[in-house]
């Protein structure tokens, strides 16, 4: 197998987190086959973070600087990867909003499959293999991709490694290409909230909770883990309007993988466990001992959540005391 | 206002999946299928903006085998003037999947072309996007508003840590995310004259596939947790499971 190109996701000047996973992934995948690993970074400028990437397991940084970098710029980044596409076995980007955005644009450009959503990669027979989670998580697929495949790597699935290797960087000139989706800006939500996908601990409330105002018990424990939480939540509630889409977690909302994952007043349905059955561990606080999530918990505690939130909020709070 | 929204028959998400004989695709036995959720928005959208414009047509396009036809008439039963059905068998690459579509929509005339986000069954995300770079059509993907005014479509979508807008000229291809809008249920009299709309049948075969199912598996089981006690009595219990056994505090 060939070479390997990282396609970096920037933001306001700086490299997003996640580039060196993505960088991880890659770099184990040529490791196996004697491949090198390019990554492209687009910019107006400088890009803050480039100079972490040759460590990070880039052989080689591409920097292809052009005003039209300023915002996300799909039509942009497609052209200039299509310019140089020819000289890879694949073509990997991070499965974030905007990696899940550019990939199949990439993959349609070049004629060339995409592989959404990869948690693993490998080349048994010197084509690309990946493995994907389908049907949010109840199904695990294994694709063979022809071609110079679009590999979107989900986050979190290689944590980042130090190579220690310096990373020439050259410059990639951007071809010309035709703007037809202009992107203005990214407005920071109202609430600075943690992203449940994101987060390294989930407190997610359900219908036990009884009414959309004790959602606030849910983010007093959540700040308790001091800026590491996130509050989430199962469709039910989400329909009936207590709380934004965004939080969301199961087959129709996000699928999360946190460190730990509270699950409070939830069933456990399995449109909701399809979604959050990855998580490292699982807690459950319910009423019904016989509810479904404690099939899939670490630990349980069966009671009355108005009065065992309280008591664990108070004793996180105690333990993460300096 | 001309729009076409493209449809995908999947298992409800209540659907409990187990693996069929094959070992690549799923035991459809027993399971329920619906139009992909995302799909509901795009609908929803279509038929609201074509309701707004007073004039103009939808039309509900899916690839697929003979069951889908159900589904098809689902979306004229919310509103839908008129389906396309693509007779054939998906291929499991999305991009000669894409290719069948982008040929039947090509010289359609839309001014609009809406997908769900994704499919609930393979996750694949990438239809409609490829649909637009197929068409060299402007495309943004999971957008949960769309303001369509004098040619011009402004959207927003969520990214990590944030809300992105953007803003093109029609024809424009655009994937829906939960929070554009609230679909609409079919009543009963959508359900009655859903029968008597058009639905056309064109007989579609999809080209080389680059891509190969080797395997679907269920995920491997959780190992069985404990019941660390009742009532707030048990969260000592709890804390020095998470501190001492998960290591997670």
């Amino acid at each position: 197998m060939a070479d390997l190109l990282c396609v970096i996701e920037q933001r306001g000047g700086g490299i997003r987190k996640g580039a060196h996973e993505l960088l991880a992934a890659a770099r184990q995948l040529a490791d196996a086959s004697g491949g090198r690993v390019d990554a492209l970074v687009c910019g107006t400028g400088p890009v803050t973070g480039v100079d972490s990437l040759g460590s990070a397991g880039a052989d080689r940084v591409l920097t292809a600087t052009h005003d039209g970098f300023a915002h996300y710029s799909p039509d942009a980044i497609v052209a200039t990867v299509q310019s140089v596409s020819g000289q890879y076995a694949a073509v990997l980007v991070a499965a974030t909003a905007t990696g899940k955005d550019l990939a199949p644009r990439i993959a349609a450009a070049i004629g060339a499959p995409c592989g959404m959503d990869v948690t693993a990669v490998s080349a048994p027979n010197g084509a690309i293999r990946v493995v994907r989670p389908v049907y949010a998580g109840k199904a695990i697929q294994t694709l063979d991709l022809a071609g110079t495949p679009v590999i979107a790597v989900r986050p979190g699935a290689y944590p980042a490694v130090a190579s220690g290797q310096a990373g020439a960087v050259e410059s990639l000139a951007v071809p010309a290409f035709t703007s037809r989706l202009a992107v203005t800006g990214i407005a920071a939500p109202a609430k600075a909230a943690l992203d449940v996908a994101e987060a390294r601990v989930v407190i997610a409330g359900g219908r036990g909770l009884g009414e959309p105002q004790h959602f606030a018990m849910l983010e007093d424990l959540a700040a308790a883990f001091g800026g590491e939480a996130a509050v989430g939540a199962s469709r039910a509630v989400v329909d009936a309007g207590w709380i934004e889409h965004g939080a969301q977690v199961g087959q129709t909302g996000k699928t999360v993988a946190p460190e730990l994952y509270i699950a409070i007043g939830v069933s456990g349905a399995i449109q909701h466990l399809a979604g959050m059955r990855t998580a490292r561990t699982i807690v459950a606080i319910n009423r019904d001992k016989d509810a479904p999530i404690f099939k899939v918990a670490d630990f349980g505690i069966v009671g009355d959540l108005f009065e065992v939130v309280p008591a664990l909020t108070s004793a996180i709070r105690a333990a993460k005391a300096p | 206002m001309k729009i076409a929204i493209c449809l995908r028959r999947v298992p409800d998400t209540t659907a409990k999946i187990a693996i069929g004989p094959s070992g690549v695709a799923i035991d459809e036995a027993g399971v329920k299928f619906v139009p992909n959720p995302y799909d509901e928005y795009a609908l929803e959208a279509a038929i609201a903006l074509r309701e707004a414009a007073g004039t103009g047509e939808t039309v509900v396009v899916a690839f697929g085998a003979d069951p889908v036809q159900e589904t098809l008439r689902t979306a004229l039963a919310m509103g839908v003037d008129r389906a396309v059905h693509l007779q054939g068998a998906p291929s499991p690459d999305g991009l000669a999947n894409a290719r069948v579509l982008a040929d039947h929509l090509r010289d359609g005339g839309y001014d609009l072309i809406l997908f769900g986000k994704l499919a609930v069954d393979d996750y694949g995300q990438q239809t409609g996007a490829m649909v637009a770079e197929l068409l060299g059509l402007p495309c943004a993907t999971a957008i949960t508003t769309l303001a369509v005014e004098a040619g011009v479509a402004k959207v927003t979508r969520e990214v990590e840590g944030g809300v992105e807008s953007a803003h093109c000229a029609l024809p424009a291809v655009f994937t829906c995310d939960k929070g554009l809008n609230t679909p609409r249920l079919p009543g009963l009299k959508g359900i009655m004259s859903a029968k008597k709309k058009p639905l056309d049948v064109v007989p579609t075969v999809a080209g080389a596939s680059q891509v190969t199912v080797v395997a679907l598996a269920l995920p491997p089981e959780r190992a069985a947790g404990r019941i660390v006690g009742e009532g707030a009595a048990a969260v000592p219990a709890l804390i020095a499971a998470l501190t001492n056994d998960a290591k997670v505090l």
